[in-house]
């Protein structure tokens, strides 16, 4: 589905269903350098089981236009305004990586609007080591490759990939290439620089879902731990042998997370 | 300068890519799952299985866990995104093609090719309404000027068959993403440890890997690779693959390119090729394959070695006219197979002889180490006649135009002792020569 946001067109897969007003509504946010895409197998499900989804490319990724938003802020009050352009008056917002952020800084500012908040891979802060800053401000390879070895666990490097036939880290590689140049340097500086994560935290109101990867290196399980602390209604679940990359690591057990934890209607 | 991360090398993937220990038993070779299907915990389950909410096995054709090993191991080595295990190398190039096109589209393709993939292209595609144009591999105008309107892929060989021309990747997958155009690369007789055709810009790749990725003439099977580079949405570029860019009322209406920016093709290829074709891997032949993946690096510089000796051998003897061979000053591909392919020019290539087309019987027969069949990339050494055999359907201006004469011998070589094979070459032109 397309609509526009500040008049810049925004893409968001809908898990090919339409969009019917009245559903609960499920918006999904990707991470760092990423696309819908990662979302794909829980997209599919929420749509097909009594919700809308909309799995968003952020500003500046993927099929959306624009340039990408250079604070966790300004995504946040986006995602609003992807709401108003919705016409929805509340959502239930997973994030994932940056776009846990987003999500954690959204239901923040515009509580009113975040029934239930799922944060995947979150860290408070989320510090970016300068070597990668620096390879993304140069818009270097390497940058890709170091997020592309810290962000899945030790056997989900060798392979073993739950989605038969694909290499995880390769998919995972080709991704982020599709990017354009300041892309991932812009969405690592809004992680890196944003600082209000535990002030946001203590401000959410509705229930929240954190899910962790226990070989998680971008996002160590022990960077979260405050989130957590200072989250009011909060779940933990922590994934064994899973690195970030939740969603293509252990794409059944972030599923069954979710299902849990959002309203879906399995007879639909 | 940023350090580069260490991500495990090449040899390491030939064995372990794709595969863990087995969770039920704990077996450490990748168990061979026969089954034709998998068990479903529930209806939601079953339903989310079928409807892509989840992944998993539903039925082999469509995916099985011994496949799926060799899919990522290809994947890993070729450093795609992802792959499709086939019945067959023709299976895979027709799972490729059916992919990406429908009735009324063109195909440009290098017309030194496995005469099975001739076939396809020249015979039989024609009567569903494929066409193809066949130019010379080394003619790059020629590329460009047979790309039409309908044209929907470019496709040559790393080297082609049998007169090893050595595909220039590079200029050729220029030329393809200049008109919006992928790339199709088969690299059956370089396997990933000599070239890595994505990394010079092809699309795709397809393997026969009855060849020497299985290593031992064992089993038949293909592989069709995907680099996931192609942006198939791309302005200009969408138009032309309605199969990846448009709903797809076989699958509810999905989107293939919006299901996935990189795995486009593989979705479709699987979802309707593999499921309506029906073209699928077993898995114990994908197991045959893994196994002779696990010593490729090994195997491939033997090969390699191999036939070097036997080249220099040929070259010298007083019987043979000339050998084709792209590592020799003489073969007009040297100076880009030194660039493309530094760890050698594979082990399959053809020689003429001096003398008359009995005379290239009396020597064939003559041998006794060397195979006399119509296959290539086995352990042992294997000989062949193209233009009676693998070659015998194409027309006599057609085999002109491959480098194909009466005289032409094709020699894939093996692992035995190089010394042994000089010999058994040696007493079989001598034969011949008193023939």
């Amino acid at each position: 589905m397309r609509f526009d946001v500040a008049g810049k067109s925004v893409y968001a897969y809908s898990g090919t269903r339409a969009f019917v007003r009245g559903r609960p509504t499920v918006v999904l946010v990707h991470g760092a350098a990423n696309d819908h895409g990662v979302f794909a197998y829980q997209s599919r499900y929420f749509a097909w089981h009594g919700m809308n989804c909309v799995a968003v490319d952020l500003p500046g990724h993927g099929r959306s236009g624009g340039d990408a938003l250079e604070s966790v802020e300004a995504l946040a009050d986006w995602l609003r305004d992807v709401f108003d352009a919705l016409d929805v008056p509340e959502v239930h917002l997973v994030g994932h990586s940056l776009g846990s952020l987003a999500a954690l800084e959204c239901a923040s500012r515009h509580g009113e609007r975040v029934r239930r908040l799922a944060l995947l891979g979150p860290s408070v802060p989320m510090p970016v080591s300068d070597d990668l800053l620096g390879a993304a401000a140069r818009n270097d390879h390497v940058a890709y490759e170091l997020i592309n070895a810290w962000s899945f666990a030790a056997g989900s490097q060798i392979g073993g990939n739950p989605v038969p036939g694909m290499w995880m880290t390769g998919n995972a590689m080709r991704l982020m290439e599709r990017t354009h140049d300041g892309v991932l340097s812009t969405d690592l500086v809004a992680c890196n620089r944003y600082a209000n994560g535990l002030e946001a935290a203590a401000r959410v109101r509705c229930p929240t879902l954190v899910i962790l990867g226990a070989r998680d290196i971008m996002a160590p399980t022990r960077n979260a731990k405050a989130l957590i602390d200072a989250l009011p209604d909060v779940t933990t679940v922590t994934l064994p042998e899973t690195g970030h990359s939740l969603m293509a690591e252990r794409p059944d057990q972030v599923l069954d997370a979710l299902r849990r934890f959002l309203p879906v209607n399995p007879a639909t | 300068m940023t350090t580069r991360p260490k991500t495990h090398r090449f040899d390491t993937l030939s064995l372990h890519a794709g595969s863990r220990p087995d969770p039920a038993t704990g077996a450490r070779a990748t168990p061979i799952y026969q089954t034709t299907s998998f068990v479903f915990p529930d209806t939601d389950h079953a339903a989310a299985l079928f409807n892509m909410e989840r992944p998993g096995h539903v039925y082999s054709r469509l995916s099985n866990p011994t496949c799926a090993v060799l899919e990522e191991r290809i994947a890993a080595l070729e450093g795609g995104i992802g792959a499709i295990a086939t019945a067959s190398g023709q299976a895979a190039l027709h799972l490729a093609i059916v992919t990406l096109m429908s009735a009324g589209s063109h195909i440009v393709a290098s017309r030194s090719l496995y005469g099975g993939s001739h076939n396809l292209l020249d015979y039989t595609l024609p009567r569903f309404g494929i066409e193809t144009t066949f130019v010379d591999p080394r003619d790059l105008d020629a590329w460009a000027g047979a790309i039409r309107p309908n044209t929907r892929l470019l496709f040559g060989e790393t080297l082609g068959n049998p007169g090893l021309e050595v595909l220039d990747i590079a200029r050729v997958a220029a030329l393809a993403h200049a008109n919006g155009l992928p790339l199709l690369v088969d690299s059956t007789f370089t396997t990933p440890w000599l070239i890595r055709p994505f990394e010079h810009g092809a699309d795709l790749v397809v393997h026969s890997a009855t060849k020497f990725l299985s290593g031992h003439g064992t089993v038949i099977g293909g592989l069709l690779v995907d680099a996931g580079t192609f942006d198939w949405n791309a302005d200009g570029v969408r138009e032309k693959f309605p199969t990846l860019t448009q709903p797809y009322a076989g699958f509810h209406d999905m989107v293939f390119a919006e299901e996935s920016s990189t795995g486009a093709f593989l979705l479709r290829a699987r979802r309707e090729g593999v499921r309506d074709f029906g073209a699928c891997m077993a898995p114990m032949t994908a197991f045959h394959i893994l196994q002779g993946i696990e010593t490729l690096p090994v195997r491939m510089a033997r090969h390699v070695e191999n036939a070097r000796a036997i080249v220099a051998f040929l070259r010298e003897h007083p019987f043979v006219s000339d050998v084709g061979y792209p590592e020799l000053a003489t073969h007009p591909d040297n100076a880009l197979a030194a660039r493309l392919l530094p760890r050698g020019a594979g082990a399959v290539f053809s020689f003429n002889l001096r003398g008359t087309r009995e005379q290239g019987r009396r020597f064939i027969e003559a041998l006794r180490l060397f195979s006399h069949l119509a296959n290539v990339g086995d352990a042992k050494s294997l000989v062949i006649h193209p233009a009676s055999t693998t070659h015998f359907r194409m027309s006599g201006d057609d085999l002109r135009r491959a480098g194909i004469t009466e005289g032409t011998i094709r020699l894939s070589i093996g692992l035995e002792d190089r010394a042994d094979l000089i010999d058994d070459l040696s007493r079989a032109l001598n034969a011949a020569s008193k023939a």
